[in-house]
């Protein structure tokens, strides 16, 4: 009788399976907007709470899942120069995000990543800034805004402009109103339509903000914009109006991922995977690889 | 390459004897279709030429368990089954070596590595038929993702080793093969060249991403889009097609919850939708556009090649005619009388 045998295996990877998510504490929440809650995250391993809050880039973002709901991506918030948590703004649209507004503090919910190619922030060093949000687009740019305060120094002028719907849409009222106060940086914020006759500063669409961009260095500035679907075209066109190239001008977008690993597909774009490839794009790419924008 | 060969009836006792390795399956005809199945090899046909589903489903199901969540804590699940597939084309071995590629790159996964590395792969030649095209996308032979490879010659098989796995099983089964002779390269070479001539596609593919690319506002797209049915066939079809879903699924009986990845198609309304009802890809013939576009134009420039093998899985399963060929037929100017005829009918 011959010996058996074995020439196939069968074995998974199970430690280092990039599909498993980690278990993480929802340490914090408050709203921001009536349907937009921000979320402070700490990743219940505490071995791993520091090498993951340090180690990643602004701009990218991490697979939340919660069991039976479903997993998504969300850009996170936080900038890896503040450690320790994780921090999303989250839209309530579906179904995770509905259960996820359920949660309390202290419940859990589950981790993977981070993903993407987040901003090449070391190669903006020695540049002038320009920030435009649009509404939730205020969300992924906080993180790299947070990132240059935290290295002020590194960068030029620095402005950021943000335009939401109403005054009840602003997010992050509190902190921007703290920013207007520093004289390091010019921080300029709008909303489209004041029903209730409250509002202190500019009333108009962000692009009309462009008016206090004054005095940047076009050939040494990068330009970052994020806002819905509607709002690139008109941006673009007052960066380039200023003179900045498409190389220099950078935006995060988003779509529907499962995976986050460049496997699953439907974040696909011609033949870029917005989670590998991207989330951030410059022009350049958005030009060369179309249905981008 | 080491080469030996087979005397025509010691195929199926050699298929046999691997049951030992893992379960032995091969093409068996079901219906109008030729499938894999798990059978005695003695049923496998080895006259059939493309699968129903490609073999892209033994590395990547159609279905399957990935992470199962019970009492608080995620588990790696995985259905990995020890394999012997006899019976893949050429062009079926240049498909799995496209998903290797795929399925390694920046991420391993973790899935797909057990299964490929539980699988044993047996290639078989082929005579093609007139759907057959591999000869057009440089797929016809094959030198590399396969552990034995068998070519069916009049009176024997010339058996291909290509892997030191398909080695050593050579040496366990050293009885059943014997030493090549000049006479069998002879043979070979002739077999080679009657195979050449035998392919009937006329068209060329040289060029393509470029004129893919410079398409991208052709009314093309939409007199397809306008025929398409979006019923996803052609990317279940397609060996390199790679796409999957992802969905939580509670078990009540285990009272535990089990969290699936499914194939999925960009043909689908829904693949390109985002949280708020924002639709990327809305229209069909943008979807048709993205698909040609990864296979002929994506696929070059991550990896040198396009994604198409020519297996003709899309040319005889689209239920309205629309297909690599008939795409590339009308993207390069040739009218293609028999589609324009179809694409007449009304807009649905």
């Amino acid at each position: 009788m011959k010996e058996k045998v074995e020439i196939l295996s069968c074995e998974v990877q199970k430690e280092e399976n990039p599909y498993k998510p980690e278990r993480a504490r929802i340490v914090r929440k408050y709203d921001l907007t009536n349907d937009v809650r921000f979320f402070q995250v700490r990743i219940c391993n505490p071995e791993k709470v520091m090498e993951w809050t340090t180690n990643y880039k602004p701009g990218q973002f991490m697979m939340l899942s919660i069991p039976n709901a479903g997993e998504a991506p969300f850009s996170i918030t936080s900038s890896p120069t503040r450690p320790g948590v994780f921090e999303f703004s989250i839209r309530k649209v579906g179904r995770l995000t509905g259960k996820l507004f359920e949660l309390k503090e202290n419940d859990f919910v589950w981790l993977r990543g981070p993903f993407g190619n987040g901003f090449p922030v070391e190669r903006m060093w020695g540049k002038d800034l320009l920030f435009v949000a649009g509404g939730l687009g205020a969300a992924p740019l906080r993180s790299v805004l947070l990132y240059a305060l935290d290295n002020r120094e590194r960068f030029g002028k620095m402005y950021y402009l943000y335009g939401a719907k109403t005054p009840e849409e602003v997010l992050f009222k509190n902190e921007f109103e703290e920013m207007l106060q520093r004289d390091d940086f010019e921080c300029h914020l709008t909303v489209d339509k004041d029903p209730e006759g409250n509002w202190p500063y500019d009333i108009g669409v962000v692009t009309t903000q462009f008016k206090y961009v004054k005095d940047i260095d076009v050939n040494n500035t990068a330009a970052i914009v994020c806002g819905p679907p509607v709002m690139y075209k008109y941006v673009i066109q007052e960066f380039l109006e200023l003179g900045i190239s498409e190389e220099n001008i950078y935006m995060t977008l988003e779509r529907k991922m499962k995976c986050g690993m460049g496997k699953c597909g439907q974040c696909v774009v011609g033949h870029k995977y917005t989670c590998i490839d991207g989330p951030v794009f410059t022009l350049w790419d958005v030009k060369t690889i179309r249905n981008l924008i | 390459m080491r080469v030996f060969k087979m005397k025509k009836g010691n195929i199926v006792p050699f298929l046999r004897s691997l049951e030992e390795f893992g379960e032995v399956w091969g093409p068996v005809k079901k219906g109008d279709n030729y499938v894999y199945a798990h059978e005695d090899p003695e049923k496998f046909d080895l006259s059939a030429l493309r699968t129903l589903i490609p073999a892209k489903k033994f590395f990547l199901p159609q279905k399957s368990t990935i992470l199962k969540f019970k009492n608080g804590n995620w588990y790696t699940h995985s259905d990995c089954k020890k394999r012997v597939i006899f019976g893949l084309h050429p062009c079926d071995i240049h498909a799995l070596n496209i998903y290797d590629e795929f399925y390694t790159r920046v991420y391993e996964d973790p899935y797909y590595k057990s299964n490929k590395e539980a699988t044993l792969i047996i290639g078989l030649s082929c005579l093609p038929d007139e759907h057959c095209f591999c000869n057009l996308t440089d797929t016809s032979t094959v030198e590399k993702g396969f552990d034995l490879f068998f070519t069916e010659l009049e009176d024997k098989f010339l058996v291909w080793v290509g892997s030191p796995r398909g080695d050593d099983i050579l040496a366990k089964r050293s009885d059943m093969v014997e030493d090549i002779t000049k006479e069998d390269i002879k043979d070979y070479i002739e077999w080679r060249k009657r195979r050449e001539n035998m392919f009937k596609v006329d068209l060329s593919f040289t060029g393509l991403p470029e004129i893919v690319s410079a398409s991208y506002d052709s009314d093309i797209w939409d007199k397809m889009g306008s025929a398409c049915l979006s019923c996803g066939t052609c990317t279940m079809v397609c060996p390199t097609c790679t796409c999957f879903d992802v969905e939580d699924e509670y078990d009540i009986r285990a009272d535990e919850m089990n969290r699936n990845r499914k194939w999925y198609s960009c043909m689908f309304r829904e693949y390109s939708l985002v949280a708020g009802g924002h639709n990327f890809r809305e229209a069909r013939a943008e979807r048709l556009r993205l698909w040609y576009t990864h296979k002929l134009v994506g696929f070059m420039s991550e990896y040198g090649d396009p994604a198409c093998v020519g297996c003709g899985r899309c040319v005889v399963s689209c239920p309205v005619g629309i297909n690599v060929l008939s795409i590339v037929r009308a993207l390069t100017g040739e009218k293609n009388d028999a589609f324009w005829a179809k694409t007449e009918v009304k807009q649905i």
